[in-house]
């Protein structure tokens, strides 16, 4: 068997991206990662004043759009259940073959759309979170205060607000770049483009859960501490 | 050659450890020199002698040359770390003594600054890279920084101690020979960094009481500090005939202090300076949050005497020395 | 093929086809044909070429520093200028050099050849690797140029965000996009010895260069995040002043020395697994016979990777961090050193009963195992808490970490490049050249670095410009081997490039040498096979019954 110029089996080309994807994804949750050790660090060193600080992240936001963007997940996953009709075949398809294909390049389209919907109204909702912050002095430096608490801002509140612009940053950056992928491969399934496959659905999905997940992690580290008592 | 024998002497090659932690330090760089060096000479003696033996074209016997060996791979992976271990429970050991502060050290409020060292003792006896010490007595350092992260480093003594902004770090040592040792800062701190040098000078400790009492006295760190104490107000709050609820300064340091949320620690240099600054840190159980911070309003400088005069107020209640 | 003079053996397999298509070297000339390339072997080159530049800015900053340093007064250059040389010299050989130097170059060429695939799992991420690589590069030396940084390649706080005058933002960006490189790297390499193994080649058939570079990859994917997430924070106070690492704005310093060496510690393991591996190679094929312990190398491989990870505070033992933490890091540390401790046992082993032969890449081999052991065993001095406290800070650690960087890692990347050269190159070496670059780099880095151990320990601290005069002498003993190994490092520039042009044609096999590499030609054709090779019975499976010369100037 030659192997100039060959193409890969199909299986092994969607391991190869799945597995890929895993092992970026690895590495994308020691970069958020590097931010958690740093909130372990201060956490540690000054509990109080990031209960202080977290008592003024909104927390009616920051559970909406943890809301929205569980929904959101739900949608990509069937998304990539809908997708799994579009395996390339050997044979050129028949008719019924061709109409599946048809309603089920239509049914990822939907689905992906209403994710990438769900992902901006996630944005819209940070950026309304975000200016609400910035007026209420939420910013480090030297205006930093915690809205209208009189008084200096105890120890390690601006820490937290460092972490929570950083982390939150970083996540919003990570979910601009989910919605166009997925952007782009909606817009490619309702032309019906042979590029979108099983595989590349399936890795853009897997992207999209993880982001979800770094999600679920910073919503109960940035908006519910401080507020038990 | 340092002969050690006294003030004066030349610098040389580094002589015998000069501290008592540093006797220690040596006898364990000693050890772990002749452990690794005999491993390191017999491997080297085993490579050379496999690679003459069994050069190629050497008559030597190849038949069977084996692959593995659990049982000697086994034997020379626990007997490293045996041995291993047994030198870190040694270091630790030793490591632990250096956290331990003798209750008598006598203590030098030390600041480092780009690119100097500012030592001051108790009496108001202020030195420039320069530090006295009586032989045989344990002394302890309290280091702060104005700026970047600095090094207190006495070759002689085997001992250094970072000095970070923000905190203080501490770092005792009990001189055991007379001489002048070299004093480095040893992290860098920007251009004139290894010119940021001095010398500890031990002398017997009679020779230390006249020198004390010698050379241009300022009034001495404690009693800056009651002045500080009085212009900052201070005394406004924590004054015994205040009417407003404050804790009580006098004996705080080395005292068992209670925390509003239920921890306890004992009162060191960190936690007054931490009070001073960041009062909304460590509250004391059974009072309000109200105390100002003062940050920008003292130096590093009255920050040290402050906290001098605190110490102060402990041993006359002990009757302690000064 | 193997020929031998007395025991003609069993009958040798078929050359390789030569319909195999042109050599990678031939297939295309022009510019676009190697930037725009996607075949691994180009890649490895364009790394090999980009990564010696690298070394030799990096090098001349080291001769500037040695320069000053052969006299106690500052009178070479200025105190910030000096600073700025020991910065770049610590930023350009570390991310530029080290990191880069064996997985790129020879991972990127040889992986896929010894596994018996046809290219990298992605090969147009390698690429990409590979301009990510070369522009932050770019950048690092932009910051150079303007004006350079004197903060040290460890950019402690709050010297680098409040009182440096150098360009660190500019510095930092070139960092974190060098670093996205080596975890892109990382990734093509997991997910290809993963994926692309030619069938029947289990784990534990696979040469000790592949675990060791699957090892390394392991580390470059999960440590270098937290580096990009630190000189990022780094990067905003420097800009912002928001007070994460400044105490004067409610910032902590040793939250960055936290963050910062959990990125650097496991990277000093990237810089020598692969040197690991690369010394597994050439000790079995030089000793004519299999490596001692294959299972425990490997998995001492992964213990050296995993361990790695939990004792990044052996750096902060005087730093002012909690004396617990101090012993837990310390205790760490000295496990990490008992993997490392097999390795070299295990080599020594492999030369028993061997039949030994002293080319330029086993002198390298051997200088290694030797080097890498004193500087091993030095890691123990400092991994001891008590004595930690003398011996930090000063040139003990410098020539504790030259042991391993320059003794361990250069020397290995020196023995991969005359072992393999000829299957890169399809040419040999001259190895009377080699032999004597091997011994003056051995000697002169010997040369240069003992003596700092004993400067270490008379108390001379690092990062020092000027020094007191009785440091002199051995400073002096150190300019010196620097003078030396830096002709050991320049001749084979020369006699490489004379090689390419006259040196004699490489076989298939030169050294008779095990591996799938060895089975197809030198240089290999673009899709690296004629046809899927069949999975080696055994890996390592030299006879010392061979007597003839490996040298064949006529290809067998």
């Amino acid at each position: 068997m030659s192997m100039a110029n060959e193409p890969l089996p199909f299986e092994l080309r969607h391991e190869t991206a799945q597995f890929g994807m895993w092992v970026f994804l690895a590495s994308e949750a020691l970069f958020f990662g590097g931010l958690f050790l740093a909130y372990l660090y201060g956490r540690t060193h000054w509990a109080e004043g990031f209960d202080a600080a977290a008592r003024h992240t909104d927390v009616v936001i920051g559970s909406i759009n943890t809301a929205v963007l569980l929904t959101s997940s739900l949608f990509v996953a069937l998304a990539v259940v809908a997708a799994r009709a579009l395996r390339p075949s050997d044979r050129p398809p028949g008719d019924a073959e061709r109409a599946r294909r048809r309603s089920a390049h239509r049914r990822v389209a939907v689905f992906l759309w209403i994710t990438a919907a769900l992902g901006v109204a996630f944005l819209v909702l940070k950026g309304i979170e975000y200016r609400k912050d910035w007026l209420d002095g939420l910013v480090p430096g030297t205006a930093f205060r915690l809205g209208d608490e009189a008084g200096a801002p105890p120890v390690g509140a601006a820490l937290f607000y460092v972490l929570y612009w950083v982390m939150t940053g970083l996540h919003t950056v990570h979910l601009t770049i989910g919605v166009g992928v997925l952007a782009v491969f909606a817009v490619g399934a309702s032309r019906e483009a042979d590029w979108v496959q099983p595989p590349r659905i399936d890795v853009a999905a897997l992207y999209w859960h993880f982001v979800d997940v770094v999600w679920i992690l910073l919503y109960p580290l940035l908006y519910l501490p401080g507020r038990a008592g | 050659m340092n002969d050690g024998n006294g003030v004066g002497a030349g610098f040389g090659w580094l002589g015998p450890a000069a501290s008592s932690a540093g006797e220690r330090a040596d006898l364990l760089l000693l050890v772990l020199f002749v452990v690794c060096g005999t491993v390191a000479l017999a491997l080297a003696v085993l490579i050379v002698w496999f690679s003459v033996r069994y050069r190629r074209g050497s008559k030597a016997d190849r038949s069977n040359p084996p692959s593995n060996d659990w049982r000697l791979e086994t034997a020379w992976t626990l007997t490293p770390l045996a041995i291993f271990l047994g030198i870190f429970a040694w270091a630790a050991w030793d490591y632990a003594q250096l956290s331990i502060v003798p209750a008598d050290a006598l203590p030098i409020q030390v600041l480092g600054k780009q690119w100097m060292w500012k030592l001051d003792h108790r009496n108001g006896r202020r030195e420039i890279n320069e530090l006295h010490v009586p032989l045989g007595r344990p002394v302890k350092l309290v280091l702060a920084s104005e700026d970047a992260i600095h090094s207190f480093f006495v070759p002689a003594f085997r001992l250094k101690q970072d000095v970070v902004p923000g905190r203080y770090t501490v770092l005792w040592f009990r001189p055991t020979r007379l001489g002048e040792f070299r004093l480095f800062c040893a992290e860098f701190c920007g251009a004139e960094h290894s010119k940021m040098i001095g010398r500890v000078v031990v002398m017997q400790p009679a020779d230390y009481a006249r020198w004390l009492e010698s050379g241009p006295l300022r009034p001495g760190l404690a009693a800056r500090g009651f002045e500080l104490y009085r212009s900052l107000g201070c005394s406004g709050c924590h004054d015994e005939r205040s009417t407003v609820h404050a804790p009580r300064l006098q004996g705080l340091l080395g005292r068992v202090v209670h925390l509003q949320d239920g921890r306890s620690l004992v009162a060191d240099e960190n936690y007054v300076r931490d009070s001073i600054l960041l009062p909304k840190k460590d509250v004391v159980a059974g009072f309000d949050p109200v105390m100002p911070s003062f940050a920008g309003q003292v130096t590093e400088e009255d920050l040290q005497a402050l906290i001098e005069w605190v110490r102060a107020t402990g041993d006359q209640r002990t009757g302690g020395r000064g | 093929m193997n020929t031998v003079t007395v025991d003609r053996g069993p009958a040798p397999p078929a050359p390789p086809p030569q319909s195999a298509g042109p050599s990678y070297l031939d297939d295309g000339h022009t510019l676009a044909s190697w930037f725009a390339t996607h075949d691994h072997k180009r890649i490895a080159i364009l790394y090999a070429i980009a990564i010696t530049a690298f070394f030799a800015i990096g090098g001349i900053a080291a001769a500037m520093m040695r320069i000053e340093l052969a006299t106690p007064a500052g009178d070479f250059v200025s105190d910030d200028t000096y600073a700025k040389l020991f910065t770049a010299h610590g930023v350009i050989m570390v991310w530029l050099f080290l990191i880069p130097s064996i997985p790129s170059a020879f991972g990127n060429f040889l992986v896929p050849l010894m596994i018996g695939a046809r290219d990298l799992a992605f090969p147009r991420l390698n690429l990409g690797s590979w301009y990510l690589y070369v522009v932050g590069g770019a950048i690092v030396l932009a910051s150079l140029f303007l004006g350079g940084l004197d903060t040290g390649w460890t950019f402690y706080t709050p010297y680098s965000t409040m009182f440096s005058n150098g360009w660190v933002v500019v510095a930092l960006t070139g960092v974190v996009v060098v670093g996205f490189s080596s975890i892109l790297t990382g990734l093509n390499f997991i997910v290809t010895v993963h994926t692309r193994r030619v069938p029947g080649l289990g784990w534990f058939r696979l040469p000790l260069f592949v675990w060791a570079i699957y090892a390394t990859s392991l580390i470059l994917v999960l440590a270098t995040p937290v580096l990009a997430i630190t000189l990022i924070l780094l990067a905003a106070e420097r800009l912002f002043q928001i007070g994460i690492f400044d105490p004067a704005h409610g910032g902590d310093p040793l939250l960055f020395q936290h963050m910062f060496w959990f990125y650097s510690h496991p990277a000093v393991y990237v810089m020598v697994l692969p040197a690991m591996g690369v010394v597994s190679e050439i000790v079995p094929c030089f000793a004519r016979r299999r490596i001692f312990g294959y299972r425990f190398m490997a998995y001492a491989l992964l213990a050296i990777a995993a361990i790695g990870f939990l004792v990044w505070g052996h750096h902060m033992f005087v730093s002012g961090q909690s004396p617990t933490a101090g012993m837990v890091f310390s205790m760490l540390s000295f496990l990490v050193a008992v993997p490392s401790a097999i390795k070299v046992f295990n080599w020594t082993a492999t030369l028993y009963k061997g039949s030994i032969r002293f080319d330029a890449p086993m002198l390298y081999a051997l200088g290694f195992v030797g080097l890498f052991t004193i500087g091993g065993m030095t890691g123990l001095f400092v991994a001891a808490l008590a004595a930690d406290v003398h011996l930090t800070d000063t040139y003990f650690v410098i020539s504790h970490f030259h042991y391993i960087m320059v003794g361990g890692s250069v020397l290995a990347y020196f023995g991969a490049l005359h072992f393999w050269w000829p299957k890169i190159t399809g040419r040999m070496y001259p190895e009377i050249w080699a032999r004597m670059a091997a011994g003056l780099v051995f000697f002169g880095f010997n040369l240069t670095f003992f003596p700092q151990y004993l400067l270490g320990y008379e108390g001379m601290p690092r990062r020092y410009h000027a020094y007191v005069p009785e440091f002199q002498a051995l400073n002096v003993l150190s300019s010196a081997g620097a003078s030396i190994l830096a002709i050991g490092y320049l001749l084979p520039l020369f006699y490489l490039a004379w090689s390419l042009r006259a040196g004699a044609r490489a076989g298939p096999n030169p050294w008779q040498a095990t591996g799938l590499e060895w089975q197809t030609s030198s240089p290999p054709p673009t899709e690296n096979f004629a046809s899927l090779p069949a999975a080696p019975d055994d890996v390592y499976g030299y006879t010392p019954r061979l007597g003839r010369s490996p040298l064949h100037v006529d290809g067998e």
